[in-house]
């Protein structure tokens, strides 16, 4: 994969450039200061994926994006996680990185950037049973049905054996699936695992109490590994 | 009181000595600039470019692992957005912190 890296920051640069060097086939080909010398690269260049900070002067990241035609795959970065919801209405954002990033994160969201790549290929081999689009839908199979469910509208995954109960504004679908692999295609910044056998949209909290979260009707328990997690992300007045 | 440290540095470098030092002389040349336009709007009481430059300084805390000065940076950040400099003494108290840390390096 060719990729550049666009941030006003330097030492944000460097942190990217660094773990970028630690994946094999991914070329750093150019790094820029700001949003305006990257469109001039790109009006000349192809590549396959930009590491994007959103909060820069003058043209942000949002700004660049609206102004290319047929963008590449972006991995958005930033400091605020606040953006993330918006970052949704992107197809092109395959992910969204919250400063600093650390290794593990990186892998995962360059992991992202390679499937959508490779769905996004012309001469990609049609897999039997496609289980996600790089968007806002997410695909289940069903009764031999791929049925489309709209990732936002997604409050409450709990599991249940072998199988997982998926819990939307609409209805609700029970898959043959585990946490863990559904975990591993929704947003991190909008779904958190709050115990091992419950994923929560983050936006759909309506309170908080000891160790439990009540989301809709639901009271989903909380462990006591995973609060933290959940204490960090609060924006607690 | 919290202080800064390497271990984030640490954690991403894979023991690369020479990226980490490489590191450490960027965020020693960068983090003076960005520290001095933040005074320079903030004594001019240009609120908004004042709460970018805290917002932009916030990575920095971070790389430090300030994880408690990050949270003050926040809201502090968001008072800026308010037209209010509550929270402005404990901030800069992190940034003087921060200068003396990365001089002893």
């Amino acid at each position: 994969m060719k990729c550049i890296i666009v941030d006003d920051e330097a030492t944000a640069r460097t942190i990217i450039g660094q773990l970028c060097s630690t994946v094999n086939d991914l070329d750093v080909l150019e790094e820029f200061p700001n949003a305006i010398q990257a469109i001039k690269y790109l009006n000349q260049n192809e590549i396959d994926l930009i590491f994007l900070d959103i909060h820069m002067p003058d043209f942000t990241g949002f700004d660049f994006i609206e102004t290319l035609k047929n963008p590449p795959r972006i991995i958005l970065t930033t400091s605020d996680p606040s953006f993330a919801i918006q970052a949704f209405e992107y197809d092109c954002i395959v992910d969204y990185l919250v400063k600093p990033i650390t290794p593990q994160r990186f892998q995962k969201a360059i992991q992202k950037a390679k499937t959508a790549l490779v769905k996004s290929s012309p001469d990609k081999s049609v897999s039997a049973q496609p289980e996600s689009s790089a968007g806002n839908d997410l695909y289940v199979n069903i009764d031999r049905r791929l049925i489309k469910i709209d990732i936002p509208s997604i409050y409450l995954i709990e599991a249940k054996g072998d199988y997982i109960n998926i819990k939307t504004e609409d209805k609700n679908y029970v898959v043959h699936s585990t946490l863990k692999k559904i975990e591993d295609k929704l947003p991190d910044e909008v779904f958190l695992k709050v115990h091992r056998s419950f994923i929560i949209n983050f936006n759909k909290i309506i309170d908080i109490e000891d160790n439990s979260v009540l989301i809709k009707k639901d009271v989903v328990p909380v462990s006591r590994s995973n609060r933290p997690e959940l204490m960090r992300r609060l924006n607690l007045l | 009181m919290e202080e800064p440290n390497l271990s984030y540095i640490e954690s991403m470098s894979g023991g690369d000595i020479a990226f980490e030092q490489k590191l450490i002389d960027i965020i020693k040349e960068e983090f003076p600039q960005e520290k001095q336009v933040y005074f320079d709007n903030i004594n001019s009481d240009n609120f908004k470019n004042a709460a970018e430059n805290v917002h932009k300084l916030k990575h920095k805390i971070s790389i430090l692992s300030l994880e408690k000065s990050y949270i003050v940076a926040v809201d502090y950040e968001n008072s800026l957005l308010e037209q209010h400099k509550d929270g402005k003494e404990a901030f800069e108290s992190i940034l003087q912190r921060m200068t003396e840390f990365l001089e002893t390096l």
